[in-house]
This record gives C-alpha cells, sequence and structure tokens, in this order.
C-alpha cells in the first residue's frame, strides 16, 4: 500500500498517532538525560545511590525509631517518613473528627452555630495553609513564655515556648503483653457485637450488647496482667539548667505543624459532610423523625451511615492532600521527609536522587491511601441484591 | 473555539515574552558578562553586613562589594550589577545552571564542593568559623557548659555536622532544632525556644546586630570549625576565576601598599613600581586577563581596599562590631597574603 | 493540594429546611439549643474582647519600634513602615508605581472579565492587548521605563503573575491532557495518565524543588531559565494535571449524543472537539476551575520554600529590619492572612455566583 491509500486507513493513522506521540516523549526524556549526565559528568557531580549507605553525620530533633548521627542517610531517610506518617496520620484522624462536628454544626438550625461554623471554614479555606503554618509557629514561639518561665498545667505538665511536656510512663516489658491481651480483648469484643447484631437481625431478639462486650475486653487484659509482671513508672519532667528533662515532650514544630494540617483538613473535611448529608433526601430524616427517633439518633444512625457513601471518595483526596501538605513541615522546621532529603541534598550535593525518593515515596503513599479508602469505599457502598 | 485558540497564542507570547531564556554561544564568563553589559552576582537572602536590600532595594554589604569590585575591574563602574538573592539549597545549582556569575555569599570553601559540586573557588575573603550564641543572662562564658541546651542552626553543609561532632567529642548532649530559613531560626533564638544559636561567627555577628538590644547576646570564645569564606565561580572558566581571584587580591594588596579610595589618585604618581603596575600606571597586567588596563584603579577608586571594605561593612563602627581578628593582612600577623602584582 | 472541586460543585445544593420561627424559638427554643446559643455567644464574646484589645485597644497607632515593644497590641506603625516592602519586594523603590499600576490594572481587568455578559471575543482582544503592557510596565526596558530584571520583582504583584500565567498556560495544556486520557489510543492514554498521576501523586514542594534544583541540570549546557521561570514552569505543570481531571469530568459528562451527532454530521475527531465537546465542557467547569484558581493562588505561596519574594516571603522578611525584628511578628502575618483571604473568598463568592446562575442556564 502506498502511503497515501495508509493515511486513510484509520487503524494505521491511529497506529502512527501513538507511534510519533511516543517517540516524541521518548526523545524528549532521552534528550533531557543526556543533557543530565553531560553536565553532571562534566561539573563533576557525583550519582548513584550510594549515599545511602554512608554515615549521614546529623541530628535529627524528632527521632520516632532509635537514630544517632553515625547511622547511615537511609535510617535518616527512614526516620524522615516516619515523622511524615507520624503527623499526616494524627492530622487526618484529628481532622476528620473535628470536620465531621463542624460539617453537622454546619447544618444546625441555630444560625449562630451555623454562621459561627461557616466562619470557620471559610477562614481556613481562604488563607494559604503555608502562611497558617508560620503563624501558628510565631504564635507558639512568642506568645508562650520561654521554658525556663514555663506555665504550669497540672503537677508534671509544663507549657512554653519549646512545647508541651507531660509526665511519661515507663513500661516493663510485661507491658507487650498487656498490649497483646488488650489486642485480643478488643476483638474478641468487637466479634461479639457482631454477633449480637446478627442475631438480632435473624432473630429481632435484642441481647445485651455492651455488658458483654466489656467483658470480653476487661477478661483477657485481667488474665494477662496476672500472669506476666507489669508494671509502670513515670518520668517526671524536671526543669534542668536550660530544658525540662525526662518526660514526654510535645514540639512546637510538631504542634504548629499538627494544628495547620488538622485544623486545614477539618475545614475540608467540614464542607464534604455537609454536603453528605445534604444529598441525603429529606425524605430520610422526615422518616426517621416519623419514627420517633430523636434528632441525635436519627444523625447516627440514618443519615451519616447514608452520607457516608457520598463523603468517602471526596474524603480519600483530603487524606492524600493532607499528606502532600505535610511537606511543608520544612518551612517550620519539623523533620519531615523532604526536610531530611534536603538535608542530604546539602551535605552530598546530589539533588535528583533525594528529590527522586522522596517523590517515589509520597506517590506510594498516596497510591496506598487511595487503595484503602476505595477498599473501606467498596466496603459501605450500596450492595446490590 | 477561536476565542480558545486565540487564548493559547497569548499565552504562547506572553512565555515568551516573560521568559528569559538564554541560549549562550559557548562563550566565556567574561564575554557573555560584557555582551550583557552586566554582571550577575548572587548573594544571601539578606544578613546583615554581607549582603541586605535597604528600603529602596538597593543592596550593601561585604559579599556585595566584592560583587562590585569585580564589576569595576570589569566595566570601570561599580554598580552594574544585578544582585539575585540566592537560597542556601539552591546556590551552588544557580551558579552551575550560568544563572549568575559569581557566587559571593558567605560560602565556605570545602574539598568536595571544589570537586564534586562543578565550581572554583576563588580565595578566601573572610576567614570565618562556627561558633556558638546566647543570651548574656544564661551566665555561659563556654560552650561546654551548653550540656542538655537546645540549639538552633540552619541547614549549611557541615554546621549540623559540625555542632554534633563538638558535642559527641566533649561528651554532652543537646537538642538540635534545624530550620530552613533565617527568619524562623532567628525568631527561634530571640524567643527563646533555644538556649544558643549556632552558625559562622560573623554570621552570628549579624544576627546578634539584626537583634533589637545586640548588648544581651554574647558569642561564645569557641570555634568549632574552619570556614574561609570564599566567592565561587564556574568550574572550567579559569580566566574568569582568576578575575574574580585578583580582584579581591586587590582589595588587599591595596591595603598592603596604603592605596585608599581617597589618595589612589595621588597613588598614580608614587615611587613603588608594584603600585604602579597594579593600577596600571605602568605595564600592561590588565589586557593579560581581558581587562581594562586601569582595571586595578578603578576597583580602589570605586570600592577601596579590603580595609575600607571591612570597616564599612563589619567593621568595630558598625552595627556588627566585628574586629579584624584573622582577617588582617600577613604583615600583621593575619591571614591575607595577597601574591605580588607583577 | 486543591480538593476544593469536590465540595464547591454541590455547594448551595440545598438548603436545611427552614421554618419561620419567633427569635426567641430560633435561639432558645430547647435547652439544648440555648446551651449552644450561650456557648457561641461566649465563643464571639472573647473573639471579640481578643481581637478589640489587639486591634485597638492595646494597639500602637503611632510611634516609634519601642513604644510597639513596650505595648502587647497590635503595631500599626510596622505596617505603614513596611507597607511597601511588603507590596512590592526589592523592586527598585522609585519605580514602584508601576507594580502598583500593573496590579491595579490587573485587578480590575479580572473584575471586569468576571460579568459573563462580556465574555468574547473583544474581551479577549482586551486581554491580548492588555498582558504586553502590564509587562512592560513591570520589566521596563523600552519606551522610557527603565529595566527591572526578573529577579528583582516580587510581593503582591508577583503572587498574582504566578496565578495567572500558570493557570492560562496550563489550561490548554490540560485540555490536551484530559482529551489524551479520554483518547482510545491506549498509547496515548497511557501516558496522559501517567502524567496526570505522577504529578497528582506528589507534593506540588517537590516540583518546585525539581524546578529549581533539578531542572538546570537537564538543560543543554550554556542554556539558562532564571528562577522565576523556573517556578513558573513548574505550577504550569502541576495546574495542567489538575486542570486535566477537572475537564476530563466535563467531557465525560457531556451526553454521548454530542458526539454521536457530531460524528453523524461526518465531523472528524479534531473537528467535533474543537467546535463540539470541549466547549461544551468547559463551560460546564467554569465553576470548578475557578475555584481551582482561588486554590492555586494560596498554592503559590509555596514558591517561598525554594526563595522566591511572592507576596508571603516579602512579609516575612519585612521582618528582617533590625528595627523591628522580633517586634512585630504576629503583625505581618495577620496582615497577609486578610488580603488572602479577601481575594480567595472573593473568588469563592464569585464562583458560587457562576454556580448558580448555569444552573439557572440548565434547568
Amino acid at each position: 500500500m502506498s502511503p497515501i491509500v495508509l493515511l486513510r486507513d484509520r487503524r494505521a493513522r491511529e497506529l502512527a498517532y501513538q507511534v510519533i506521540c511516543v517517540a516524541a516523549v521518548a526523545l524528549c526524556v532521552w534528550y533531557l538525560l543526556r543533557n543530565a549526565l553531560g553536565n553532571l559528568a562534566q561539573q563533576d557531580i557525583a550519582t548513584g545511590f550510594a549515599y545511602l549507605g554512608r554515615e549521614a553525620g546529623f541530628i535529627i530533633s524528632e527521632t520516632p525509631i532509635a537514630y544517632e548521627p553515625s547511622d547511615s542517610y537511609a535510617r535518616a531517610v527512614l526516620v524522615g517518613l516516619l515523622n511524615t506518617v507520624k503527623v499526616s496520620l494524627l492530622a487526618i484522624v484529628l481532622g476528620t473528627i473535628i470536620g465531621t462536628l463542624v460539617g453537622i454544626a454546619r447544618l444546625s438550625r441555630n444560625p449562630l452555630l451555623s454562621r459561627l461554623m461557616l466562619f470557620y471554614v471559610e477562614a481556613l479555606r481562604n488563607v494559604p495553609l503555608l502562611l497558617y503554618l508560620f503563624l501558628w509557629y510565631a504564635a507558639i514561639i512568642f506568645t508562650l513564655p520561654p521554658v525556663k518561665q514555663a506555665i504550669t498545667l497540672l503537677p508534671g505538665v509544663y507549657v512554653s515556648n519549646s512545647g508541651l511536656v507531660v509526665p511519661a510512663v515507663v513500661w516493663n516489658s510485661g507491658f507487650w503483653a498487656l498490649a497483646v491481651a488488650a489486642g485480643i480483648g478488643l476483638a474478641a469484643a468487637f466479634a461479639w457485637q457482631a454477633a449480637a447484631k446478627r442475631k438480632r437481625i435473624a432473630t429481632g431478639k435484642a441481647r445485651p450488647v455492651w455488658p458483654v462486650a466489656l467483658g470480653w475486653f476487661i477478661a483477657p487484659v485481667v488474665v494477662a496482667a496476672l500472669l506476666f509482671d507489669v508494671s509502670a513508672q513515670l518520668d517526671w519532667p524536671e526543669l534542668g539548667r536550660f530544658r525540662l528533662t525526662g518526660g514526654a515532650h510535645l514540639k512546637p514544630e510538631f504542634v504548629a505543624l499538627l494544628l495547620g494540617l488538622t485544623l486545614g483538613a477539618s475545614a475540608s473535611v467540614a464542607e464534604i459532610v455537609r454536603s453528605g448529608i445534604l444529598a441525603i433526601g429529606r425524605g430520610q430524616r422526615e422518616a426517621a423523625q416519623a419514627l420517633g427517633l430523636p434528632e441525635g439518633l436519627t444523625m447516627r444512625l440514618v443519615i451519616l451511615p447514608q452520607a457516608l457513601r457520598v463523603i468517602v471518595p471526596p474524603l480519600t483526596n483530603i487524606y492524600v492532600t493532607t499528606f502532600k501538605n505535610s511537606s511543608l513541615a520544612i518551612a517550620i522546621g519539623y523533620p519531615d521527609l523532604v526536610m531530611v532529603s534536603n538535608n542530604i541534598m546539602n551535605q552530598t550535593g546530589q539533588a535528583i536522587e533525594p528529590i527522586a525518593l522522596f517523590m517515589l515515596v509520597y506517590l506510594f503513599l498516596s497510591l496506598t491511601t487511595s487503595l484503602l479508602m476505595n477498599w473501606y469505599n467498596a466496603q459501605v457502598a450500596l450492595k446490590g441484591r | 473555539m477561536a476565542m480558545f485558540r486565540t487564548a493559547c497564542r497569548v499565552a504562547a507570547a506572553a512565555m515568551l515574552l516573560g521568559s528569559s531564556v538564554v541560549a549562550a554561544e559557548a562563550a566565556t564568563t567574561l564575554e557573555t558578562v560584557k555582551a550583557r553589559g552586566k554582571l550577575i552576582c548572587g548573594v544571601s537572602m539578606g544578613t546583615t553586613g554581607f549582603a541586605l536590600a535597604d528600603a529602596q532595594g538597593k543592596f550593601a554589604g561585604f559579599d556585595v562589594d566584592v560583587c562590585r569590585a569585580v564589576s569595576a575591574a570589569v566595566f570601570g563602574d561599580p554598580n552594574k550589577v544585578d544582585f539575585v538573592m540566592t537560597n542556601i539549597n539552591t546556590r551552588f545549582q544557580v551558579l552551575q545552571s550560568g544563572e549568575i556569575d559569581i557566587l559571593s555569599r558567605q560560602t565556605t570553601m570545602t574539598y568536595s564542593r571544589e570537586a564534586s559540586l562543578g565550581i572554583d573557588f576563588g580565595p578566601a575573603v573572610f576567614y570565618d568559623g562556627q561558633g556558638l550564641m546566647v543570651a548574656k543572662s544564661l551566665g555561659i562564658t563556654t560552650a561546654k557548659d551548653l550540656d542538655g541546651a537546645a540549639v538552633c542552626t540552619l541547614p549549611g553543609t557541615t554546621t549540623a555536622q559540625n555542632l554534633a561532632d563538638f558535642f559527641r567529642a566533649t561528651g554532652k548532649k543537646f537538642e538540635l532544632v534545624v530550620f530552613e530559613n533565617p527568619d524562623e531560626n532567628n525568631n527561634a533564638f530571640f524567643s527563646g525556644r533555644c538556649d544558643a544559636v549556632s552558625s559562622d561567627r560573623s554570621d552570628l555577628a549579624s544576627i546578634r546586630a539584626a537583634s533589637k538590644s545586640p548588648d544581651d547576646y554574647v558569642i561564645l570564645p569557641e570555634t568549632i570549625s574552619k570556614e574561609p569564606l570564599a566567592p565561587a565561580v564556574r568550574q572550567n572558566d579559569s580566566n574568569w576565576r582568576d578575575i574574580v581571584s585578583w580582584t579581591a587580591w586587590m582589595l588587599m594588596a591595596a591595603e598592603e601598599k596604603g592605596i585608599t579610595q581617597a589618595n589612589v589618585d595621588e597613588q598614580l604618581k608614587s615611587e613603588d613600581p608594584e603600585i604602579l603596575r597594579m593600577l596600571g600606571a605602568t605595564d600592561d597586567l590588565g589586557p593579560m586577563l581581558g581587562l581594562d588596563k586601569a582595571w586595578g584603579y578603578n576597583v580602589v577608586k570605586h570600592v577601596g581596599n579590603y580595609a575600607e571594605v571591612f570597616d564599612r561593612n563589619l567593621g568595630e563602627k558598625t552595627a556588627l562590631g566585628l574586629s579584624r581578628g584573622p582577617n588582617t593582612l600577613w604583615n600583621n600577623g593575619g591571614l591575607l597574603y595577597p601574591p605580588p602584582f607583577r | 493540594m486543591s480538593d476544593r472541586t469536590a465540595t464547591l460543585a454541590d455547594q448551595g445544593l440545598m438548603r436545611p429546611p427552614r421554618q419561620r420561627n419567633s427569635l426567641a424559638k430560633t435561639y432558645f427554643g430547647t435547652p439544648g439549643n440555648t446551651v449552644v446559643t450561650l456557648v457561641c455567644l461566649a465563643v464571639l464574646g472573647f473573639a471579640a474582647k481578643v481581637a478589640v484589645s489587639w486591634l485597638l485597644l492595646d494597639a500602637v497607632f503611632e510611634g516609634t519600634p519601642e513604644d510597639c515593644k513596650a505595648s502587647s497590641g497590635a503595631c500599626w506603625p510596622y505596617l505603614a513602615a513596611k507597607m511597601r516592602y511588603m507590596l512590592f519586594g526589592i523592586y527598585p523603590f522609585d519605580e514602584q508605581w508601576r507594580p502598583l499600576l500593573a496590579t491595579l490594572l490587573f485587578i480590575a481587568a479580572m473584575a471586569i472579565s468576571g460579568i459573563p455578559r462580556l465574555w468574547g471575543r473583544s474581551l479577549l482582544v482586551a486581554w491580548v492587548a492588555l498582558l504586553p503592557v502590564l509587562f512592560w510596565l513591570m520589566a521596563g526596558g523600552a519606551f522610557g521605563l527603565s529595566a527591572v530584571p526578573t529577579s528583582q520583582w516580587g510581593g503582591l504583584p508577583l503572587s498574582f503573575m504566578l496565578t495567572f500565567v500558570g493557570l492560562v498556560c496550563a489550561l490548554p495544556l490540560g485540555i490536551l491532557l484530559a482529551l489524551a486520557r479520554l483518547s482510545n489510543l491506549p498509547a496515548i492514554r497511557v501516558l496522559a495518565i501517567t502524567f496526570i498521576e505522577l504529578v497528582r501523586g506528589v507534593p506540588l514542594i517537590s516540583i518546585l524543588f525539581m524546578a529549581s534544583v533539578m531542572l538546570p541540570l537537564f538543560m543543554p549546557e550554556g542554556m539558562t531559565i532564571d528562577k522565576l521561570l523556573r517556578a513558573q514552569v513548574a505550577i504550569i505543570l502541576f495546574a495542567a494535571a489538575y486542570i486535566a481531571e477537572i475537564v476530563r469530568a466535563g467531557l465525560q459528562a457531556l451526553p454521548r449524543g454530542q458526539t454521536e451527532a457530531a460524528q453523524a454530521l461526518g465531523l472528524h475527531y479534531w473537528q467535533y472537539t474543537v467546535l463540539v465537546t470541549v466547549p461544551q465542557a468547559l463551560k460546564m467547569v467554569i465553576p470548578p476551575l475557578v475555584s481551582l484558581f482561588i486554590g492555586f493562588f494560596q498554592d503559590t505561596t509555596l514558591v517561598t520554600i525554594v526563595g522566591l519574594l511572592d507576596f508571603l516571603n516579602t512579609v516575612r522578611t519585612a521582618l528582617r529590619d533590625p528595627n523591628w525584628q522580633g517586634i512585630a511578628v504576629l503583625e505581618g502575618y495577620v496582615f497577609a492572612a486578610v488580603v488572602y483571604f479577601v481575594f480567595s473568598a472573593l473568588m469563592g463568592a464569585y464562583s458560587r455566583f457562576l454556580e448558580k446562575r448555569f444552573r439557572v442556564g440548565h434547568d
């Protein structure tokens, strides 16, 4: 066939388009890579991930796992990642709780409350998160007193511009037995509740749920406490020469970031919860009221479970966004993944590898969150019968 | 849809206009600078005494004057410089990429930077070292007393590492808070979030000078690292590196020979043959580097000698109040040792 | 970063059932309601007290940094002293009327363009004429204005520019990406999905880092792109991925009949895409696009982290002035928050207005 005939053929044309497109993209990538390799070689810049094995040499101020400057860069990256996960997960949980409450309050028939909540949401959504982070951080370190004049909230609980310090509970090794037992107990309690519910639906007979479930939970814990030697000590903070020593510390960098992320997420969650509830037909509410359900129960048993189906997909977006927003930590000195990577970039002079690494991690986190939420979504979706 | 297509075209045009995509033919930096008619100099984001823009956007400081001196050497005019504020993270990249011609930004000359970052350093123009600063009210006289303190710092290449090493070597523990930018760092220190702040001693002096009451803070005597601060240029352009190096040395040599901004015209009639060579009255040192014969004269005339630059920006009469320390001439027991102009 | 699109689309959809009640019943109808009202009043009262004492009663209206230091209230002289720096950064002081004029022109043009009745070819022509003028005002270098390099641009005009140029350039790219993602050519679809998901899966800050640190390494030797443009490119790519998803939603919401009818008329792909589907889809997604615009206006603050002097960064760095160090820390941020709030809230209100209007149009 001549080329002109080929061009008339739809399939051939489509194939040609695709080949051209892929080739153009490949060419671009190849061109950029060639430039990069050429520049790196010409400027004697090291390449590769060999640096990960070398000694990091810098200190990280918050370490959820043991870390010393003599550890490797790889471990430093891991510490950063754990810090990212820690602050994001907390912000997601707190933001969801606050956001749900605000979202419901937005629909209150009391105009004062709904207006107040409207202002809350608007104030958070119309000002950049980064500005809030700077603002919260400045507010903490400038309005709270320095650590020497720390405010004593309760005995052993100190608030200062160096953060919140509380007595820490130090468990002995028996703690793990206790924790495992509590886990088993919790699972048993939930299993009982589910069984009781099935029974009730099948037979129409209500069985006592809470007393028995509580028993299921407490029994293993008591057994474990008797079998193993469980003891705990309180580690009281004390005023040292400079700082409070001992106890558990919540650093202001962490608090400011958590505050910013939580409030930001809560505003978005509130909007979604609100529109989710509005999406439920008015008939549902009226029917529930006609059955004599009080307002609280109507919300909990009728409206919210249905709204959940509308709410979950956009909620996924918010959770992923919160994860990504935690990268702003770098602005206020919380050692998250980006900040640690940035430090590594500074020390090694290598830019491409640390950036590529943390981008991959975020991609992975985003995709994992999406998958988890999709799975959950499938669980709560209407099941066709 | 036509509307839309037009919009695309507008966007493309705006991009072209707004961009300054410069595809330079493989010219030397000197040729590029001359063709552009301006030097582009990377300075810090605002450090009192080294590089700070005033309310009118006019830059002043020690690092700024180094660039002005190069501008005077190349153009005979100290003001043909555009200053670009560079971020501590990206300062080397902007130099590598050719966005700036000189990086004059309190940057420490180190082996690995010179070897692996695609840059070359000129001579050290300021001998510095990392130190620690605390509030006087703490009543501390030595860094060894800082056991258990919180220390704020910036993520310099080695700042955090030096601190870790220092405290490890002395067996002390401390809490390190690292900030991405100087504003949060300084705020955290002044508010008492940290007990001490650590940086190059000159930088500590500017932090102190920028505080409301500089007398409340004291820089501890320990110097925990060597930090020779030097201007940097792109690798593999030795002509340009020579120009920057010899401009820096010209400042020092002028001080050594007693040439000042005020007396440079008289010095043209000096008896000293080296002075005459420096100022371009005899011999043709300038053209060897592709510069004007009178480049040395221009540098001193417009910027002054090293002592004048130092005193103007960092010296005892300024807010920083730094003494010359090791930054005096070799014949006064200092480290400044300009090679001979011949 | 921008999750607004998902939520604003259904705003104002329904209102809670409303009954006409007496004032007393509305606020104090039941014991629970009374408690809610009282708590709200307490919160409001407390907020008002804090605000009034900080902004007015304890505030310093005239005076020196020392006066401000002595007082616990807001420091208005700080804002006055630093206002020009906050708004325009290190733009040459004597030339600052230029960014001021450019910003005012831009805001006026945006406001005029917001009137749907004026949408049309002539408005576009006006913008085409205006943009070079704005650029000339900022950059100068011709017709009697001195040249000001982009390294000295800063403040509010820079924030506007990053947002506006970012979205205007990202729009065509985003539309192409959306079309590619919906294409039935597998290779093209995969390329588009890869790009979109990749960009949406990572934080903007990582793309800005990439642009400011990595991009120079990918350029051929000797070619440089200035740092403002690099950040701008990052914002464009980032915005394009988000716009693509919005436009895709619009395209997918179109009734199939539109395409089928166009095909039946014998139009080929590009013809019916350009003439039929994309214009309709775009019209449908204007409200979420406006929301995206608000989101990106706020997201441009992230260029602060790579060292560009956008509005947030000029507000922050204004504090470097030794005279004010550590004195007026909150004032600047509060001022910036108010500015961002006003612009975002205005655009948000506009977005809701459009939504209402379009809904009316469709019913």
